[in-house]
């Protein structure tokens, strides 16, 4: 009763002071915000005085099992359902986005043009799609193999429920126009502080759980999963130290200006890359990709050596965005021979990820959800090859400002970070929901399909784009002028620009195959198809050993 | 480690460790994989050591091969410079109406001035210097105020209606929006759009005669063919700045919109603006002075 009272007491004070900020906002943005927060606040405050069961109707709306005595999975279930629900919404927002690239009429004044949408896109697919698919798996594999059940229930759902007001205003802000203008950090401040009390819980679950493990050591997995969420609490506070103009407004200047700003940014832009989108992706990586296989993680020894190389040698990479700008030469030498460095590091995930399959290459054939996982280690093999090449100067000269780095980027995120994703959503399923099986692995295999040929014409339209643009910018006539014209550059990438329309419409159809999928699955439906290879799941050793506490109870 | 095993497809021996039924075999690291390793690791202490690379406490190190960034920009722009250097001191000299005389500083200039355009004059008149509504189309040999060398020059140097450019290209249209009944308004528009056929002859357009000659011959000529000195159009044409349709006519006619272009000499260096002088006129229309000087309907513009 004290603990409802004091959670009561604290969701009624959050109500009252959004109510009053919103009331005394300077700045309209702000009081829409505050709007959202209190309207927020306020259903926080009835579920918890209300005596309700809310997880039992969730459970029952979401066709959810109750597990007493198993491990602690509604936040992951919601979380799965959270990240197939973003992931569609941030496809959707990019494939319009390279729409009104190709066809500038389709920027809707003032609130969908062009400029209020990209950043939408970015922090849905990174942010929402990809932040709900860690914390989700995190919370699933780290109570796997501690085999204990989540520390701190809790707050792990406040992490859930805390992370999506997030999203939401996130994305409300950009599209009211709401934005520092940092890329990738653009939320203002107060959305800021309240990622920073969301990520700090998340930290503090996770460590939680560690610490009451039942196993003696602590899997790989888990050590990506803690640096990366480590890392991001340091990178998203230090690039986010900024000054409100009004505690009532949504305006903020940062801490630092010029140069260091530009180098503070980088720092963080280029190690969300390598911290949120590398090390944690690499963190499923490693609980899926041998649970599917069925097989032992190729080298031990090979983990350990990347993991350390890679969290220390990524940290000092960000300058190579900088190259040939006001930062000093000495840094831009030591980004670029970083990221050099950078590449076996890298590639040892994907070693220690393909030749797990050594003994078991015949299920790429027969396991679609394999093949998923194989094409993304192939796609993380050849971008983490191609970043190191494009940090080294002389190719960033051609590479740079053009659109190699959006096909850069999308090769990873699409290929690596979507596919390993949609491999472990395909894995999660069954299980989470106690199905028998997937409704269809054959439509796996369609998404697989669809997936992979439109991140084909994405990249290769992009890779034209870029070396296009780059030639264009820098060619000279005999009489040592340059030849074109801005406008005639852009001209020139229209067709590459609607190819690469085509490919995120392949890749949003794909994810639309995955959302019939999984959604006929949750509802207990099976399609009567051909069987393919799926990994066995023993039900009944998929529970933490408790020592004292009788199954129940816990 | 009670539980190493040996793996049957690999025959690796397993580290002995087990999570939710995950194993880890103990397979030595990779060799290629280690000795690129090193590899990169050796290129990044020499690249360290030959290009600027470690703060210290005044500066970075410099390097053995004394590279900078803004030393290589410096050498590339002084080699650009100094390969133009003659063509532009050849173009400060020569005067402009010389200029067709010498076809190879010609051809240069044309060069030049199409690199000065794209970055100067292409927001206004387009990449292809087709113009747009209100931005004239340069290709063809429609001119306002003039179009051969020197008057194209003059253009450039001083602008049009600039703000404190006592020499400027300036005039100013009334509107007639203030001065003549709607109806008026209604027939001159007819009257104008009859001089280049878009309307036929009508008893509107014979009325719309009257007031055109009382108050838009002095400007644009009694035939509507314009007149240079004043920037007026020739209205005969099919050629129209600001639309071709009646309500577009009669707006201009009421209420007229006239353009701005800034006066160059302000950001560009005497070479730069012959330059672009040569360009534009060498993009189709441009008029010899010759071919100008013979048309006793056009006057030449001799301002200095």
């Amino acid at each position: 009763m004290e603990i409802v009272l004091q959670r009561a007491g604290l969701w009624f004070a959050v109500l009252l002071l959004a109510v009053v900020a919103a009331a005394m906002a300077v700045d309209s943005g702000f009081a829409i915000h505050m709007t959202i927060i209190a309207t927020a606040a306020f259903v926080a405050l009835w579920v918890s005085v209300s005596s309700a069961d809310y997880g039992a109707i969730a459970r029952g709306i979401l066709r959810m099992p109750s597990d007493p005595g198993r491990y602690d999975d509604d936040p992951i279930r919601w979380g799965v359902i959270a990240t197939v629900f973003w992931g569609v919404a941030g496809f959707a927002a990019g494939l319009l986005i390279a729409a009104q690239l190709t066809w500038p009429w389709l920027n809707l004044e003032p609130y969908l043009n062009f400029s209020r949408l990209r950043p939408l896109h970015t922090s849905a697919v990174i942010f929402a799609f990809g932040g709900n698919a860690l914390v989700a798996t995190s919370f699933y594999v780290v109570q796997r193999t501690c085999r204990a059940r989540l520390a701190l229930p809790g707050l792990a759902r406040f992490v859930f429920w805390g992370y999506q007001l997030f999203i939401v205003l996130a994305a409300t802000g950009y599209l009211l126009g709401i934005t520092q203008s940092k890329e990738y950090a653009e939320p203002e401040w107060y959305v800021d502080w309240w990622l920073t009390i969301v990520w700090v819980a998340y930290l503090l679950v996770f460590v939680g759980t560690i610490l009451k493990r039942s196993e003696p050591h602590i899997y790989v997995a888990n050590w990506f999963y803690l640096a990366f969420i480590l890392t991001v609490a340091m990178l998203h506070v230090v690039n986010n130290l900024d000054m409100p103009v009004s505690l009532l407004g949504s305006k903020s200047y940062p801490l630092f200006a010029g140069v260091q700003g530009a180098l503070v940014q980088w720092w963080y832009g280029h190690n969300a890359v390598g911290f949120f989108l590398t090390a944690g992706f690499l963190a499923m990586m490693y609980y899926f990709v041998p649970k599917q296989a069925e097989r032992p993680i190729y080298s031990y020894r090979l983990s350990i050596i990347h993991f350390w190389s890679l969290i220390f040698l990524y940290i000092w990479a960000g300058p190579h965005h900088l190259h040939y700008t006001a930062l000093p030469d000495w840094a831009q030498t030591l980004g670029m021979v970083f990221s050099v460095m950078l590449w076996m590091p890298s590639w040892g995930g994907m070693i220690n990820g393909l030749m797990t399959l050594n003994g078991a290459w015949d299920k790429v054939r027969t396991d679609p959800i394999i093949r998923m996982m194989v094409m993304a280690l192939a796609f993380y093999g050849m971008s983490t090859f191609e970043g190191p090449m494009l940090s080294i100067k002389s190719v960033n000269s051609l590479s740079h400002y053009t659109d190699w780095t959006i096909g850069h980027v999308h090769s990873g995120a699409l290929g690596w970070n979507g596919m390993i994703t949609f491999g472990a959503i395909y894995y999660l399923v069954p299980r989470l929901w106690a199905r028998e099986r997937l409704y269809s692995l054959r439509l796996v295999n369609w998404h697989f399909w669809l997936a992979t040929i439109g991140i084909v014409f994405y990249a290769a339209s992009m890779w034209v784009a870029g070396v296009t643009q780059g030639l264009m910018w820098r060619e000279y006539g005999p009489d040592g002028y340059l030849v074109n014209s801005f406008a005639d550059t852009v001209a020139a990438l229209h067709p590459m620009f609607a190819l690469r329309a085509l490919g995120g419409l392949m890749y949003l159809a794909g994810a639309g195959i995955m959302v019939w999928n999984v959604w006929a699955t949750i509802l207990g439906h099976l399609r009567e198809e051909p069987p393919m290879r799926d990994a066995s799941y023993d039900a009944a050793a998929d529970r933490p050993i408790v020592a004292s506490a009788p199954l129940g109870t816990n | 480690m009670a539980d190493k095993r040996i793996d049957e497809a690999t025959q690796t021996e397993t580290v002995g460790h087990e999570w939710d039924g995950i194993e880890e075999l103990n397979t030595p690291l990779p060799r290629w994989w280690l000795w690129t390793f090193y590899a990169t690791i050796v290129f990044a202490i020499g690249y360290c050591v030959a290009y600027p690379a470690w703060p210290l406490v005044k500066q970075g190190t410099e390097g053995v091969l004394g590279w900078s960034s803004r030393g290589q920009l410096a050498d590339e722009m002084s080699a650009a410079d100094q390969a133009r250097t003659s063509v532009r001191e050849a173009l400060a000299r020569i005067p402009i109406e010389r200029l067709p005389e010498d076809g190879n500083l010609m051809r240069q200039a044309v060069a030049g001035g199409a690199a000065a355009f794209k970055v100067n004059c292409v927001q206004c008149h387009g990449s292809g210097a087709a113009g747009s509504k209100g931005y004239p189309n340069l290709n063809d040999d429609d001119w306002l105020w003039g179009g051969d060398l020197r008057a194209i020059e003059t253009t450039l140097i001083h602008g049009i209606r600039q703000p404190g450019d006592a020499q400027t290209r300036m005039s100013l249209m009334p509107a007639f929006g203030a001065v003549l009944e709607p109806a008026q308004i209604q027939d001159v528009t007819s009257f104008v759009l009859s001089l280049s056929g878009r309307e036929a002859q009508s008893a509107a357009a014979q009325r719309g005669a009257q007031v055109f000659a009382q108050n838009c011959a002095v400007c644009h000529g009694t035939d509507g063919k314009g007149l240079r000195e004043f920037g007026a159009p020739n209205l005969a044409d099919a050629i129209w700045l600001y639309g071709n349709s009646r309500e577009a006519v009669a707006s201009q006619v009421t209420n007229p919109k006239m353009g701005v272009m800034p006066a160059w000499d302000r950001r560009l260096d005497p070479p730069t603006i012959k330059m672009l002088a040569a360009y534009v006129h060498s993009l189709g229309g441009g008029e010899d002075f010759v071919e100008v000087a013979a048309d006793p309907a056009v006057k030449v513009d001799e301002q200095p």
